[in-house]
């Protein structure tokens, strides 16, 4: 009966517990406001309703009562605050070992490619259990990627990356939403999050990939002859790519950055923006010259090449920035 | 609404602001305030019905889950022009055009508005915005959403965003140029005795108000220039593909629009704050922290901007700084709450309608005030923004605060401003219609939105239909709430009884004049003795009940 009618929202991820907690609490004291007020006003107008000979007794006000009235909402406000902050902060960072997606938003579809290379259009396959991180970008317009059952919401910028995450814990199919308004077909920019348990996830990956999405970054790479200017000895005109990703990166205006994927991408679409120090602005921008897709790979490549370095060898750990500094040294 | 038939009316034996002249040229070249304020009436009651029309229309399509009624970019234009309408068009005038421009000088003592021309002007410069933005309608209207996000505004709507801005930008210096004269007004022309401490909280309101309008309205007229520019020359200020930055125009509209709710919501609490120490024959408790916690409203309200964009894209700390200060901006709000809830303790309170729509605004001002401290709170709003759970929530603030304290503001001063009475029973029915009406529109939309059904949707997935189908309903009751009082105080201005000059035995200086007042408001400049709200005088001066007539 209640088919049409739900009173709750699916609840199937890790977040969607604290939201759910932190309303429920919000709820209550909502309404215990609201009766306490309701009731105030309704046992006022009735007991002090207009008599004949019976004037209104007339009160200047209450210092005591206007502190008190004051102070105490203030405090509760504040409670509020911390915890909707907690919950905010813990939905806002995604564990370092996430599988990762890359979202592109167009009028009117979602485009979703998994590292591992399966391409989807308005459909997202995850495993139940694992963080699962979204980079998304927008190919037009802002959208903005909703999944109520997760509690989870970003929206989606064109000309830059914004990251969102979650961890499914229940099997099933749950609605995507776009929720920035983005045109004629706004309202049909839904698609789904299939969340499955991992065994049948594994085998629905297995079907039909064509390689990770690295290895097609890799392929992009070279074709668009990225690899003559950025080698990997430290000869190249451009600075080495391999473990920059995650790294601090000295300018050349003499600021720092951190190599996430913004700034890589950036670095694709408008390289003289943040020109690495030491080497000297001569890579051609990109932009109009790569699709989306192909900035998604090439991303994904460069990430891929950062993280063996790290991970199968510590001691290389130590090596990168000693790079970076033989790069940031080196004058063409 | 009123020219036609008011100046039909008989001339009554004394001569008043409305009688003193005839013909259409009287109306159109007046600089009287209370003339201006009732061209501001017929013009925005105009809008509303307009918008009005367009939020059936939306609540009709969605009547059920397939977008079955009208086109989905039909459907766009409608929210847009919907909200653009009422917005600018209906909300941000209201009050402070029709019940301010009427009463601001007349409750300091003065004979009219510092700038009287400049108040005529702003009238032309509305009712300018307003021809543009009907005929941007007339000619297909525009589908970006009234918050005209770039960059699909600026590169990728194919609608009448130009000629809808333009609209909005001249519109917005009448906004200007009304809170300047209050402002000066309020300075320079209080009768002798008008201490700032003896101004009613009304006054106090709209002095807050005008801060709001001077200070903010100016950056939303730069923002749709700005638009406008990127728009026809592609200046590359907004649009990533040119190396703008859409969030920059996010930040700009909301440091604007978001005090606008303040220029909305500031004058309903001045107008429920007099209707409530008259009805229940008091002081308003805690005077002074009513008043200053309006200026404290209009500060804070500068501050709180990003809070719509806490999932836009903003970094996690500013978000942090925003949700704080978004609670800091709900503390003198909850105040003045409180004080009215006091003020009503030990009264002497009779339920007229203009008392019974201040109880629905408390009501309502309540709920819409208590949900907004779901949105300030991070963790949730990533789950209900954009959702019908913030609909629900501006319109609880927006629809059931500013326009309840307008339909009371208007029911109270309507014998001064017609000199007629209303039909009381008629009246306090609307009120209850309104309010009924209004609870079943809005509050399954809270429902709505937690479920996650995203706001500007024309077609929806059928679990939400019922909800919605409960919604339409409201919307028709809530239709009949506001229709009654427009074919009431019409009829009244034929058939109803000739008012009293203080049916009310109000405290305030506009009772102290005849109703409808003469041109310049007083016979002689009147001297204030007496602190606001002195109803113990009053009631021990009159036994209380009859109205002081002649």
């Amino acid at each position: 009966m209640f088919d049409n009618f739900p009173f709750w929202p699916d609840r199937a991820s890790a977040a969607a517990g604290n939201v759910d907690a932190l309303f429920i609490f919000l709820l209550i004291l909502s309404g215990l406001m609201t009766l306490l007020i309701f009731a105030a006003v309704v046992y006022f107008a009735a007991r002090y309703r207009r008599r004949d000979g019976v004037p209104a007794e007339q009160i200047e006000g209450s210092i005591p009562l206007e502190l008190t009235w004051t102070i105490i909402p203030f405090a509760v406000f504040m409670v509020i605050f911390v915890w909707g902050a907690v919950v905010y902060f813990k939905s806002r960072t995604p564990a370092r070992d996430s599988a990762e997606v890359y979202v592109v938003a167009k009028q009117w579809m979602w485009k979703l490619q998994h590292a591992e290379g399966q391409r989807e259009i308005n459909e997202l396959h995850v495993p139940v259990g694992r963080d699962v991180k979204l980079i998304m970008t927008s190919q037009d317009v802002i959208h903005s990627f909703f999944v109520p059952a997760f509690r989870m919401k970003q929206d989606v910028l064109p000309g830059r990356y914004t990251v969102a995450w979650f961890r499914a814990t229940k099997p099933g199919t749950y609605h995507l939403f776009c929720t920035q308004y983005c045109g004629t077909q706004h309202s049909s920019m839904i698609g789904s999050i299939v969340v499955m348990e991992p065994a049948q996830y594994e085998a629905w990956m297995s079907g039909g990939s064509s390689g990770p999405l690295s290895a097609s970054g890799e392929k992009v790479f070279s074709e668009l002859g990225c690899v003559t200017c950025h080698r990997t000895d430290a000869q190249g005109r451009g600075p080495n790519l391999q473990g920059v990703f995650g790294k601090p990166v000295q300018l050349a205006d003499g600021r720092t950055v951190t190599a996430d994927e913004n700034y890589l991408r950036e670095c694709i679409l408008d390289p003289g923006a943040k020109r690495v120090k030491g080497f000297q602005p001569i890579m051609p921008t990109f932009q109009g010259l790569v699709s989306e897709e192909q900035v998604n790979a090439l991303v994904a490549y460069i990430k891929s090449i950062a993280q063996p370095a790290v991970g199968a060898n510590p001691s290389t750990a130590a090596v990168v920035p000693q790079n970076e500094n033989q790069a940031g040294s080196k004058v063409q | 609404m009123s020219m036609a038939t008011a100046t039909a009316v008989k001339p009554v034996e004394r001569e008043n602001y409305l009688n003193k002249e005839y013909g259409v040229g009287s109306w159109l070249l007046t600089t009287d305030h209370k003339r201006i304020a009732l061209l501001y009436l017929i013009s925005i009651t105009f809008f509303f019905f307009i918008g009005g029309f367009f939020a059936l229309l939306i609540r009709l399509e969605l009547l059920t889950p397939a977008g079955d009624l009208v086109q989905a970019d039909t459907y766009n234009k409608l929210f847009t022009q919907h909200g653009q309408i009422m917005v600018f068009f209906f909300l941000i005038p209201s009050i402070p055009a029709v019940l301010g421009n009427f009463l601001v000088p007349m409750m300091v003592g003065a004979k009219d508005l510092a700038f009287p021309r400049i108040n005529l002007l702003s009238w032309y410069l509305y009712i300018i915005g307003g021809a543009m933005m009907v005929h941007c309608m007339l000619t297909g209207g525009v589908d970006t959403g009234w918050t005209f996000y770039t960059p699909f505004s600026t590169a990728f709507s194919n609608t009448k965003v130009i000629e809808a801005g333009l609209a909005i930008f001249v519109a917005g210096f009448s906004s200007i140029l009304t809170g300047l004269n209050f402002v000066v007004t309020i300075h320079r022309m209080r009768a002798p005795g008008m201490t700032w401490s003896r101004l009613p909280l009304f006054i106090w309101a709209h002095y807050a108000t005008s801060i709001i309008q001077i200070l903010g309205t100016p950056i939303i007229a730069i923002t749709l220039v700005l638009v406008i520019a990127e728009r026809a020359l592609h200046l590359g200020i907004f649009d990533p593909k040119l190396g703008g930055d859409p969030l920059l125009f996010q930040h700009l509209f909301w440091f604007y629009s978001h005090p606008a709710v303040y220029i909305m919501i500031l004058p309903s609490m001045g107008v429920v704050t007099e209707i409530i120490a008259c009805f229940a024959r008091k002081r308003i408790f805690g005077y002074s922290f009513v008043a200053f916690s309006s200026i404290a409203i209009a500060v804070f309200g500068f501050l709180v901007w990003a809070h719509h964009m806490f999932v836009a894209g903003i970094s996690v700390y500013a978000a942090l700084v925003f949700s704080i200060l978004s609670y800091a901006v709900a503390v003198p709000s909850a105040v003045k709450v409180f004080n009215w809830t006091a003020t009503l303790y030990k009264g002497s309170i009779r339920y007229d309608a203009p008392m019974l729509y201040a109880f629905g605004f408390i009501g309502l001002f309540t709920m819409g005030g208590l949900t907004g401290l779901f949105l300030a709170a991070l963790g949730i709003d990533v789950h209900v923004h954009d959702t019908y759970f913030v609909i629900a929530h501006f319109h609880y603030i927006m629809v059931g605060g500013a326009v309840m304290g307008y339909l009371g503001g208007m029911h109270f001063w309507w014998p001064k401003i017609s000199g007629k009475l209303y039909p009381e029973g008629w009246a306090r029915l609307a009120a209850l219609i309104v309010f009924i009406g209004f609870n079943l529109t809005f509050f399954p939309q809270f429902i709505l939105g937690y479920l996650g059904m995203p706001r500007r949707y024309y077609q929806y997935p059928p679990e939400f239909q019922v909800l919605n189908v409960l919604s339409t309903a409201g919307a028709t009751v809530l239709a009949v709430g506001y229709l009654l009082p427009m074919c009431y105080f019409l009829w009244s201005m034929r058939y109803g009884k000739p008012a009293p000059d203080n049916p009310w035995n109000a405290a305030g200086l506009e009772w102290q004049t005849q109703s409808p007042p003469t041109t310049f408001n007083f016979e002689k400049e009147p001297v204030v003795t007496w602190e606001a709200y002195n109803y113990e005088e009053i009631d021990a001066r009159t036994g209380g009940e009859a109205p002081i007539v002649g």
